[in-house]
């Protein structure tokens, strides 16, 4: 049968490192992008030959939607392709809203919710039951919401719905799965600094957020250790009570489920809204720093500063700028750092956009230790270019090319469309979104980039984190100019340590 | 809004376990309407076309799978399949270029400059430093002289332009897959470009793209303990086959493969017969076999490479690698097993279900849940490839506190049980469920189905083999197992590798020189 890679002992090679999933990718320059004789036109471009005829009518399939009287949603996708059903319930407050002194609760939460099962069936015996069918209940915690999740063969959508509404109103959290829960949190925390790309990641973001914040801060082994089954169930019972978002996908009928969901979601109470948050956002304090790790021999550059959220009317010309940015083979930090200067397997980046809050601006590059100094250069310099040349026709030309012309990859599965709808309304975004936001797209003109980088690129208030083996990285640091390189101290404080200040 | 999983640097272990069963068999019914939708022509170069029909949207996704990969690499030119991969992004003699004609010739004077650069560096005796400094600088000149004619990333850039999305590229120790996905109505202009770059391939930014291939290397496998582990668990456990060869390639080799030889390689193992392309989505068969096959039929035809001669001898010997270094532990062993095409593939795939594929999984069960030593454990196969002979491999990640050495012995308790007893009636009913539903998920979605169906027409003969697989799952028993376990899991068939975490050298030790 065919060939397992399993993650982390893989041996394939590939085109790309960092990117893609991000939407990510930003600034560029105005440097001279090709040389010179380069820029001679082609005679002859066979593919512009090809005829490309019109794309088949296409009009995705909504879900249907359902509002509750309590204020709960429901969404309904049938695809009968398959003989499978799936569902979802996601649940307003993450581990943003988290105490401090717990920071590690959702994620323990989410661990031990399904660990633990119910008072008719614990999760052992759940797993058993559930893997003898190849069904799956799953809960997990993210940074802004919790969620409960199923699968399962059509014949048994009856069962494993039951059993996952069990598991949703009348969860019996176990001391004793908490505990395996800490155990694998912890072994995440002693191991978090001996992967470079993980440290750097990391640590940048807290230079732009603040090491405190509640978007970057960390669990250590004092806070995971702090939380208590109670601290559990007062998480469920608190955000069980918010607006739930209750999403079914496959091969079921619409009537019969409808009828089920609105027995299942109808009798529970009116959904109170999740406070709003009120966080501040001050960007990065700029200059270099630098985190040592004698065990590489490369460096990864991490050049960050504050993004924006995507509620911003500027978001479908930052689009298309972080597309000019970092965006693809032809994107400018692409061109200049990997293709020109052979100095990077993996480069990119942009401004980035979250639904509720600002995310970051971020460029990476990950070079041998010797180049650190000329990598970064180079890509501060297609940064500070992107507010020192025009754009040009052609490159919005390409850049609306490749956003549009793929545009289509959002909504090409009914998953897809539904993942979308419940996104959309889980953040509060009219249901035409991606429509309102693909004519946007259309319409950004080279007049609107000049202004977007003006306004958002301020290579003067980046930070500059740079992890990896400073034996090796010649010439220092320092020649990058960026005033004194602070040392992050990233060392993993014990249990029973106090936490830093 | 995703659910993160909880774990830390293996994504999600249980998706990975489905994917592996992805494969494996469905009902009759299923085989019959994707025979009916599936379409499969063999061109006169001998390349092979399979056409599945998936038209609910106007899009469609393809995969081209070259049967080879690293572990055909020359001697001394490991990396070098990989290499390639990289090169066929670069363009044809029709894109990417301002003038073919004058830059071929360009291209030459780059080959002979870096072949006098190199036979310079090589000298063992006598070498003449300013000589090479001479030599280097020439190389540098051909180098820019050439790249007068470059439309630098034409080629990626077309196909980005046009619509395409998940790009990229990926070159295992068996073999290289080429994929994205389109709009539908770019499919003509897909197979231009596609057969282009399979056929017409042009050697251009060679050295440059080197450059980036080893900061590839860097990044996967020198900066990673897991990337060095697995290199020297790999290179130990085996003695003469090519899976015990650094597949991105080791520094030396990779960072000296010429052009020339990436276009020798490409000659012998591009050919026709070495190629399947699938495509899958909106695409009728009908209306698109004839436009294919005229593209297609570009690509040289040539006869099937020779397979390798080398046989992994049987090892007798039991070997341990020990890496002490500042890092967290981790332990790794593999066992020798046979390739995909052993009557007992599917045993191994029954072992791997049962030990691994969930928290039912015995290995999450004992390690994890019941012994709190591990907060991961798994046992896999076949690692590293599945052409020739690989490894039935296991690791676990030990809990703070815990030890390599109790990873290895209570993942040898496990191995004990399977030997000593047969597995129970509903763990193998278990895994014959999972493995038929995994393989029914992999069929909604255009790019695996692609893949499958490309892997499954080259490592077969016949993409039927992807739903035909079934078929040898449901005969397996449980005293096939205890048979298969007992046959291979014994200590002189056994490599192991693990990482021993070692105090600071010196906690006095400055930050480095950075500062």
């Amino acid at each position: 049968m065919k060939s397992l890679n399993s993650g982390q002992l893989s041996v394939v090679s590939g085109q790309f490192g960092v990117r893609g999933a991000r939407a990510v990718i930003a600034a560029a320059i105005g440097l001279v992008l090709l040389a010179p004789a380069a820029m001679r036109a082609q005679q002859n471009k066979p593919w512009e030959q090809i005829p490309i005829p019109k794309l088949h009518d296409f009009k995705p399939q909504q879900p249907k939607r359902i509002e509750l009287k309590n204020g709960i949603v429901l969404f309904l996708q049938e695809d009968h392709e398959l003989p499978f059903v799936s569902g979802s319930v996601l649940i307003p407050g993450g581990s943003r809203d988290e105490d401090k002194a717990k920071t590690g609760l959702v994620e323990l939460y989410g661990e031990a919710w399904r660990t633990s099962g119910t008072a008719k069936l614990d999760g052992d015996a759940l797993d058993d039951l559930l893997e003898a069918k190849a069904a799956h209940i799953e809960t997990g915690g993210d940074e802004d919401s919790t969620a409960l999740s199923w699968d399962s063969l059509k014949g048994d959508a009856d069962q494993v719905f039951s059993l996952a509404l069990d598991l949703l109103l009348h969860p019996k959290f176990n001391p004793e799965k908490l505990e395996l829960a800490q155990q694998q949190a912890a072994t995440a925390i002693v191991r978090r600094n001996d992967d470079e790309g993980e440290i750097a990641s990391r640590e940048a973001a807290k230079l732009v957020y603040g090491p405190t914040s509640p978007y970057t801060r960390q669990p250590e082994l004092a806070t995971i250790g702090a939380v208590k089954v109670e601290d559990l169930k007062a998480w469920h019972d608190r955000t069980l009570g918010g607006k739930l978002i209750v999403s079914i996908d496959g091969d079921f009928d619409p009537t019969a489920m409808e009828a089920k969901l609105r027995a299942a979601f109808e009798g529970l109470p009116k959904a109170t809204a999740e406070p709003a948050r009120h966080d501040a956002f001050a960007g990065p304090k700029p200059g270099i720093s630098f985190i040592n790790k004698d065990d590489v021999n490369q460096s990864n550059v991490q050049i960050v500063g504050l993004g924006t959220d995507r509620r911003n009317p500027d978001v479908p010309t930052l689009a298309v700028m972080n597309e000019i940015l970092g965006g693809g083979f032809a994107s400018r930090l692409f061109q200049k750092v990997r293709t020109e200067l052979g100095l990077a397997y993996a480069v990119g980046g942009g401004l980035s956009f979250a639904y509720d809050h600002p995310a970051l601006f971020r460029v990476n590059v990950i070079t041998k230790s010797v180049s650190t100094v000329e990598a970064t250069k180079a890509a501060l310099g297609e940064i500070a270019g992107m507010t020192g040349t025009p754009f040009t026709q052609k490159e919005l030309d390409r850049a609306k090319d490749n956003i549009l012309n793929s545009f289509l990859f959002r909504y090409d599965t009914r998953e897809k469309v539904l993942a979308e709808s419940v996104r959309l309304e889980f953040y509060g975004y009219p249901a035409n979104y991606l429509e309102t936001y693909k004519a946007a797209l259309e319409k950004v003109t080279t007049a609107d980039l000049d202004a977007a980088a003006k306004k958002y690129i301020h290579p003067e208030k980046l930070a500059v984190l740079v992890v990896g083996n400073g034996a090796e990285i010649k010439p220092s640091l320092e020649e990058l100019k960026l005033g004194p390189v602070q040392t992050v101290d990233i060392t993993i404080p014990q249990a029973g340590t106090p936490e830093k200040k | 809004m995703q659910n993160r999983c909880f774990s830390w640097f293996w994504k999600c272990g249980l998706a990975l376990m489905l994917a592996a069963a992805a494969l494996a068999g469905a009902r009759a019914q299923d085989l019959k309407s994707f025979e009916q939708k599936t379409t499969t022509k063999v061109l006169p170069n001998g390349l092979t076309l399979i056409v599945c029909e998936r038209p609910d949207a106007p899009v469609f996704s393809y995969s081209t799978f070259i049967d080879a990969g690293d572990v055909n690499d020359p001697s001394g030119e490991s990396g070098l399949a990989h290499m390639f991969e990289h090169l066929a992004f670069k363009g044809t003699t029709e894109i990417g270029t301002t003038d073919y004609a004058t830059e071929k010739a360009a291209l030459a004077k780059v080959e002979a400059a870096n072949d006098a650069y190199e036979a310079e560096y090589l000298k063992a005796v006598g070498r003449d430093p300013k000589k090479l400094e001479e030599l280097k600088k020439a190389f540098k000149e051909a180098e820019a002289e050439a790249h007068k004619f470059v439309v630098p990333n034409q080629f990626t850039d077309v196909a980005e332009r046009n619509g395409a999305s998940g790009l990229n590229a990926e070159t295992g120790l068996d073999n290289t897959m080429y994929f994205w996905s389109m709009p539908e109505n770019r499919l003509e202009l897909w197979a231009w470009m596609e057969s282009g770059r399979l056929s017409d391939v042009v050697p251009r930014e060679f050295y440059k793209e080197r450059d980036v291939v080893v900061e590839e290397r860097r990044m996967r496998t020198d900066s990673n303990p897991i990337g060095r582990l697995v290199e020297q668990f790999l290179a130990t456990a085996y003695v003469a086959h090519n899976y015990g060869r650094s597949s991105i390639g080791w520094p030396s080799e990779v960072g000296q493969i010429t052009a020339t030889e990436a276009m020798d390689f490409h000659k012998k193992y591009y050919v026709g017969a070495n190629v399947v392309v699938a495509v899958v989505g909106d695409v009728k068969a009908s209306e698109a076999m004839p436009m294919l096959e005229k593209y297609f039929s570009r690509v040289p035809a040539g006869p099937k490479p020779e397979e390798m001669t080398t046989v992994e001898p049987k090892q007798f010997a039991e070997k341990t690698v020990v890496i002490r270094e500042q890092t967290q532990p981790f332990y790794l062993e593999g066992y020798h097993r046979p390739d995909y095409r052993d009557p007992d593939d599917a045993v191994y795939d029954a072992i791997g279900d049962i030990l691994s594929n969930g928290r039912v999984s015995r290995l999450y069960r004992s390690l994890v849940r019941d012994r709190q030593i591990a907060a991961e454990a798994q046992g896999f196969s076949p690692f590293p490839g599945d052409k020739y002979p690989g490894l039935f491999a296991f690791y676990a990640v030990p809990l703070p506190g815990h030890t390599p050495a109790e990873m290895r012995d209570a993942i040898h308790q496990e191995i004990e049980k399977l030997k000593n007893a047969e597995v129970t009636d509903e763990e193998l009913a278990m895994f014959k469920t999972r493995t038929r539903a995994g393989l029914l998920h992999g069929l909604a979605d255009n790019q695996g189905l692609a893949n499958n169906l490309a892997e499954y027409q080259t490592r077969y003969g016949d993409w039927r083999e992807l739903f035909k697989q079934l078929e040898k799952v449901d005969k397996v028993t449980k005293a096939d197992i205890r048979r298969v376990a007992n046959r291979v899991f014994v200590a002189s068939n056994r490599t192991s590798a693990e990482i021993d975490t070692e105090a600071p050298a010196s906690a006095a030790k400055k930050d480095g020189g950075a500062e």
